[in-house]
């Protein structure tokens, strides 16, 4: 039984395919496959939409949206409907194209940023035996793919012909390339350990346990200081507040995507929110064990449950830290990424040698973690530049 | 450079980093002030689920606050009595339809007259329209009245199908009585029942005195007979 509900979607596919023609198979095989992701993924957009307003309104003490429902019902469903009312509205919306703009540049854009998002799902490992492709160089492939979406990003900022457009992909691609650095460096410690760039076998390596305790890899010193560096990064790779300078409309209206109305628009929204899903799932593979259970005891849950429960555990998150921090300035920004995460990305993969080549117990671990928080604390200090907290005073204007 | 250098020195230390920044509180450690504002957005989020008073959203359609005393919308006619027509207190002067700013009031005056409040014979509207989606709420109407006749409403909910017609309101739908008119603006109603009862018992009192002084007069100019004398004169 607990075979079957893990592998329920596996067998599914697999009769599904096994029902055509020998030679048809493998197209189905894919089709399936792809269309089951986009599905899914296109679903848990719209309801992260809504969850989102939702927890951000809670976090401001409002109620968020909590009216639409089943169309032609009374049934509320807590405010759930929200997304299918606004894909319509984006649907049914005029589509503007500025007079000056680049037209195939500026039609290109949204799907070219679209379609790395969907691609760079096929390596993530949604379940015991559930990835789309396996191939060796999967986090190489993760990242190369997703690296793709900043040319669409400056497609959409060139083409719109906006100087809001240019200045919000010009922010887009600083932010963008400045932080992919931190955000490779800190995932190379994990490729170091194990051995290997197949995201399948990252996750094996994490399957184990010690008595009740999984061994996933943020259960170390580097791999911790790894996921939190991780973390920071996918912020700012998937434009998420704190980091979401390329759009902050207090500056410059609303970034690359300024010119873009209607589906277009809600094409952008998607392919962020898509970004996000795909990045953190790549941190769950990396750091969180993919589709292992937390505990031992808990191994007969589903292991595609395990997944996406973490991988919404971190969206929350995501969402957790909009609601609380406020956005950065651009120099602030540049700052954060080169002078405190690529130093800590660095020291983190000394670490993840170390730990490696050090004998295992409580030695290991007192020299790891002493490895990294020392330069953390004097990286803290010394960047602050030994200022108090205090207010602050202009040079100009007074 | 313009910039002295120990100030740009400074400038460029403090700007270092936000997040520095946020967590330094005399020197603490990095990242503090991101955990502290965490747990404050988390205790929002689970007291808005726990303290019903957190949120003070009112569901508006549902739920609605009452109406505040002070608040005024569009303007409309007060009558006395429970006849519309008979109780109407404009005596269609069309001192407001020539002062309101934006013309949003449209007034034709009767023909014939009827009794005022006092008994005296008035002209009243014939026609009487506001736009209410012209009108802009400034009261300048209600300030220049001399009958008490128009004043503000707190009616907001005015949305209509229709964006001409819907919205243009005639005398009938404009007319609330009196006791309307107190049910919304309790304090300012009473004022001016006390002022036009006043000005009542003052048109009661002169009226009196003139018939009394009429009385007498006519009690004084009957005795003396006609001069005989004079009728052949004439």
């Amino acid at each position: 039984m607990t075979e079957f509900c893990d592998q329920i979607f596996v067998s599914l596919a697999h009769w599904l395919v096994g029902s055509f023609p020998a030679s048809w198979q493998p197209l189905v095989s894919a089709v399936v496959s792809v269309a089951s992701i986009i599905a899914v993924f296109g679903l848990l957009f719209g309801i992260t939409t809504v969850v989102e307003r939702k927890m951000i309104g809670r976090i401001q003490n409002r109620y968020g949206p909590n009216r639409v429902g089943l169309p032609l019902t009374d049934f509320r469903l807590f405010g759930f409907g929200q997304f299918m009312a606004d894909g319509i509205k984006a649907l049914t919306k005029e589509d503007v194209v500025p007079r000056a703009a680049d037209k195939v540049i500026h039609f290109l854009a949204p799907l070219l940023l679209l379609v790395p998002v969907f691609v760079a799902f096929s390596v993530v490992p949604f379940g015991r035996n559930m990835v789309l492709i396996d191939i060796d160089a999967g986090v190489l492939f993760f990242f190369a793919v997703g690296a793709a979406t900043e040319l669409a990003v400056f497609m959409a900022g060139w083409s719109s012909r906006n100087k809001y457009s240019l200045l919000g992909a010009m922010r887009a691609i600083a932010q963008m390339i400045s932080y992919e650095v931190p955000l490779i460096i800190s995932s190379i410690v994990v490729v170091m350990v194990v051995g290997s760039l197949s995201t399948v076998k990252i996750v094996e390596a994490q399957a184990d346990f010690s008595g009740q305790l999984p061994h996933w890899h943020v259960f170390t010193p580097w791999g911790f200081a790894g996921f939190i560096l991780f973390l920071i990064a996918a912020m700012a790779e998937s434009n998420r507040s704190p980091f979401d300078l390329p759009e902050g409309e207090s500056e410059i209206v609303a970034g690359y995507f300024i010119e873009y109305s209607g589906f277009k628009f809600a094409l952008f929204f998607l392919a962020e929110y898509l970004g996000m899903f795909a990045i953190s799932g790549m941190a769950v593979t990396l750091f969180l064990g993919g589709w292992t259970a937390p505990l031992a005891m808990l191994d007969w849950v589903p292991s595609w449950v395990w997944f996406f429960g973490k991988l919404m555990a971190l969206v929350l998150l995501f969402i957790w830290i909009r609601g609380t921090v406020p956005r950065l300035r651009i120099d602030q920004l540049m700052h954060f990424a080169w002078k405190f995460m690529l130093p800590m990305a660095l020291i983190n993969i000394v670490d993840a040698g170390l730990w490696r080549f050090l004998p295992p117990g409580l030695g290991r671990w007192v020299a790891c973690a002493g490895l990294l928080v020392v330069p953390y604390v004097l990286l803290g200090k010394g960047l602050a530049g030994g200022q108090p907290f205090a207010k602050r005073s202009y040079r100009y204007a007074e | 450079m313009r910039t002295p250098p120990e100030a740009a020195s400074g400038t460029t230390r403090r700007c270092e980093l936000a997040i520095t920044t946020w967590g330094l509180h005399h020197g603490f450690m990095l990242g503090e002030g991101i955990v502290k504002g965490l747990a404050e957005t988390a205790r929002n989020f689970i007291g808005s689920y726990v303290e019903e008073d957190r949120l003070t959203t009112v569901q508006y359609p549902e739920e609605r606050l009452p109406a505040k005393e002070a608040a005024r919308n569009f303007p409309f006619l007060v009558f006395d009595g429970n006849d519309p027509h008979a109780g109407l207190r404009c005596v269609a002067c069309q001192i407001c339809e020539k002062e309101c700013p934006p013309q949003c009031i449209y007034i034709e005056k009767s023909k014939d007259k009827k009794p005022d409040y006092v008994g005296k014979p008035q002209f009243y509207p014939a026609v009487f329209d506001i736009d209410v989606s012209v009108c802009m709420s400034c009261q300048i109407c209600v300030e220049v009245c001399p009958f008490e006749a128009i004043k503000m409403d707190t009616e907001f909910e005015l949305s209509n199908t229709d964006r001409f017609g819907g919205l243009l309101l005639n005398k009938h739908q404009l007319a609330k009585s009196n006791e309307a008119y107190h049910k919304i603006h309790p304090t300012e109603a009473a004022e001016v029942d006390g002022r036009l009862s006043a000005e009542k018992a003052k048109a009661e009192a002169k009226a009196k005195a003139d018939a009394e002084a009429k009385a007498a007069a006519a009690k004084a100019a009957a005795p003396p007979p006609p001069k005989p004398a004079l009728i052949p004169a004439t």
